[in-house]
């Protein structure tokens, strides 16, 4: 078994004039959450659906699973679109089952995972209602139902949480945390910086058609460490050796940057001949703040 | 090949399900059926008696005119005409006609003359004064009579299977409508799969969906589906009009002969009525079901296809306006050729149509009754399959970028760069 569920190896597509992906290389590591960042017009939904199988890469190759993405692969990844709504007219258990059997599972086994899912979600007594009796995110439960619905071993949510209310937020996210330890490899793409750190393990950050990050999520973050530290104390007049410099002071809260050739501790023994420390600690940058900065430095 | 008979049973089945679907069924053979009846029955009715006062100065037409079974011509004295002119609706007249001299004829009335009325009165008169013209002539009114004469001839079609009797207004009947069934169900049909296409797109099913199947699947699964739907319609028609058909016989039958009898018209049509079984042989009835059906399967998918991909390029029903119109050319030119196609059914304009695949639909089915060659037959078909193949390779290279398309307002230019994508 290979570690990684999925490769892309020189991802291209080019729409006209407009190179969508340029030489996108991309490696999902087995069992992870993995992030897929990038701004508007990146080419994530592009990505996405090369790795669905909507559309074909002008060039590149995919392996999924050890072997070159087939057709067949499709029933092995589920896929929830950013652009996702349900026919309004139809019922949510007679579509939800056809949904299901597109995906090519056998009529009884669709019918008694749905239910089952249904049952989770507490939804079982809308199975004979029209999707356009539903609130919006009560349609939205049933479209996450559909896409994990035939158990994948790709599951690719673009943007899960956009429109969600927090109490649904909360529900999703924990199914994906729940699906996760169930060996289910997910992929998603977001712009919501708090939710890659609190689930995800892995992250690429796309921009421009180029991949410009990629990694862990603990050594992105270390990878980025400015080596600034906030520090509080009981003295105004600080001063210090020359390889900690001063950055601000605000009441008595001073970020210091240390030079590459300083440590933490040295700083620590600095200032406790000096003056008395009411808190330190070490200002660790946002994956937020590592997104506006790769993308700004691109 | 498994997934495409899951969308094409759920397209077949909501749309069978709803309500229009069934109130069409039911209305489309009563329409018909009232199309074909009302008219006969209000030429049956309507015939009221009307009187008409006549004032003549002396007794030349007065003398002459005969009344008729809706015509009563009662002659007026002068003092009476003044009267009636001034209350007219007091008289017991439709109409006053006043006769000054063999030129001057005035009808009078408080209301537009009936235009039959008008033209029973002239035809009368004009009629008095011919004849009065002949015998000042010389001419013996009775040798006239006598060389009048009506031919009938019997038109007889030399074919491949022997000689059969044919019938020209026949033949014009059965194109006449197969044509009109033709292109109603290619429009009806089309723009219900340019809707389902766009419902699709607006609901965002489209990219759930086609992260299952391809593009193309889905596609051709809503025109198989949308096409299934049509043949169903079509057959319950066919059995609803037959079951109507029968009901009315057993109601009108009586009413219908009777009537007929009793004018002129009605003997013309039951002798077309009492001919039409030995006309009707003329005409290959198996061989016209079958081409019916394929030209309609073969016109339908031809145009679906070109209607589901303008339903791609689009965000709403109202913009389909730029993109349906060149569809809807081709579709509009062969309704209106049909009546000069079925004035020379072998004519060049008739045989050219007849093969372009974007026409044939509609008027090779208009030529048929006519009889077309087998060779001739072939190749228009033949060319039909070549031409929906190819505009449903090219409408399927829009549809899969126009389906992923969303706010952006499509133009002919950017379609073109859609055809030019790759996979």
């Amino acid at each position: 078994m290979s570690e990684s569920i999925l490769i892309a190896k020189d991802i291209v597509k080019q729409y006209g004039d407009y190179l969508a992906l340029d030489y996108v290389n991309l490696e999902i590591p087995r069992g992870s959450i993995f992030g897929l960042l990038g701004p508007n017009g990146a080419g994530k939904t592009t990505l996405m659906r090369i790795i669905n199988q909507i559309i074909a890469p002008d060039y590149g190759t995919l392996i999924f699973d050890g072997k070159p993405l087939k057709r067949a692969d499709i029933s092995q990844i589920g896929y929830l679109p950013e652009e996702r709504g349900l026919y309004k007219k139809m019922k949510v258990g007679e579509q939800t089952l056809y949904l299901a059997k597109l995906k090519g599972m056998p009529h009884n086994e669709a019918l008694e995972k749905l239910k089952f899912w249904f049952k989770k979600f507490d939804i079982l007594h809308w199975w004979n209602k029209k999707v356009e009796e539903l609130s919006k995110g009560m349609a939205q439960k049933i479209q996450f139902v559909v896409t994990v619905i035939h158990e994948p071993k790709l599951l690719i949510f673009d943007e899960p949480f956009s429109g969600f209310d927090p109490i649904n937020v909360a529900i999703i996210r924990d199914e994906i945390l729940e699906l996760k330890k169930g060996g289910t490899t997910i992929i998603f793409s977001t712009h919501r910086m708090e939710s890659v750190e609190e689930i995800c393990d892995n992250i690429a950050l796309i921009n421009n058609g180029k991949t410009i990050l990629e990694g862990a999520i603990e050594k992105i973050k270390n990878d980025f460490r400015s080596n600034i530290f906030s520090v509080k104390i009981n003295t105004e007049n600080l001063t210090l050796p020359e390889q900690f410099q001063i950055i601000s002071n605000t009441d008595n809260n001073y970020q210091i940057q240390i030079s590459e050739n300083a440590t933490s501790n040295q700083l620590l023994n600095a200032l406790i001949e000096k003056c008395e420390i009411i808190s330190f600690q070490e200002k660790i940058p946002t994956m937020e703040d590592i997104f506006i900065k790769a993308v700004k430095d691109e | 090949m498994n997934k495409i008979w899951l969308i094409i049973k759920r397209e077949y089945l909501v749309r069978v399900r709803k309500r229009s679907f069934i109130i069409m069924t039911i209305l489309g053979p009563l329409l018909m059926a009232g199309i074909i009846i009302l008219p006969t029955y209000l030429a049956m009715q309507g015939h009221d008696e009307r009187t008409i006062a006549l004032y003549e100065e002396n007794t030349f037409f007065s003398s002459k005119l005969e009344d008729t079974d809706n015509l009563h011509f009662v002659k007026i004295p002068f003092e009476e005409v003044n009267i009636i002119k001034e209350d007219f609706s007091a008289s017991p007249y439709y109409a006053l006609l006043d006769i000054k001299d063999a030129e001057n004829f005035t009808l009078y009335s408080n209301q537009q003359v009936s235009l039959s009325v008008q033209s029973e009165i002239e035809g009368k008169l004009s009629d008095i004064i011919q004849r009065q013209k002949l015998e000042l002539a010389g001419i013996d009114l009775q040798i006239l009579e006598g060389v009048t004469t009506q031919i009938e001839v019997e038109t007889i079609i030399i074919g491949e299977e022997g000689e059969t009797t044919g019938n020209a207004e026949v033949s014009f009947g059965i194109g006449f409508m197969c044509g009109i069934l033709i292109y109603m169900f290619i429009f009806m049909y089309g723009t219900m799969v340019m809707r389902g296409v766009i419902e699709e797109k607006t609901s965002r099913i489209v990219e759930v969906i086609i992260s299952s199947v391809k593009p193309f699947q889905l596609m051709m699964g809503k025109i198989l589906g949308v096409a299934l739907v049509g043949l169903t319609q079509f057959l319950l028609w066919i059995i609803l009009t037959l079951i109507l058909s029968a009901f009315a016989e057993v109601l009108f039958f009586d009413t219908l002969t009777i009537s007929t009898e009793s004018i002129a018209v009605g003997k013309e049509q039951s002798l077309i009525l009492s001919s039409l079984s030995t006309s009707l042989a003329g005409i290959n009835i198996l061989q016209l079901l079958f081409s019916f059906v394929f030209y309609f399967l073969g016109g339908y998918l031809l145009y679906s296809a070109l209607f589901a991909a303008v339903g791609s390029a689009v965000d709403a029903e109202a913009d389909t306006q730029q993109f349906i119109l060149p569809i809807t050319i081709p579709l509009i030119i062969s309704f209106i050729l049909m009546q000069p196609v079925m004035d020379n059914p072998d004519g060049v304009l008739a045989y050219w149509l007849s093969l372009i695949p974007f026409t044939s639909p509609i008027i090779m089915m208009v030529r048929l009754p006519f009889g077309v060659s087998n060779a001739e037959l072939i190749l228009s078909m033949a060319l039909l399959v070549a031409g929906f193949l190819a505009t449903t390779y090219l409408a399927a290279k829009i549809y899969r970028t126009g389906i992923l398309m969303y706010g952006k307002k499509a133009s002919y230019k950017e379609l073109w760069k859609w055809l030019t994508y790759r996979g």
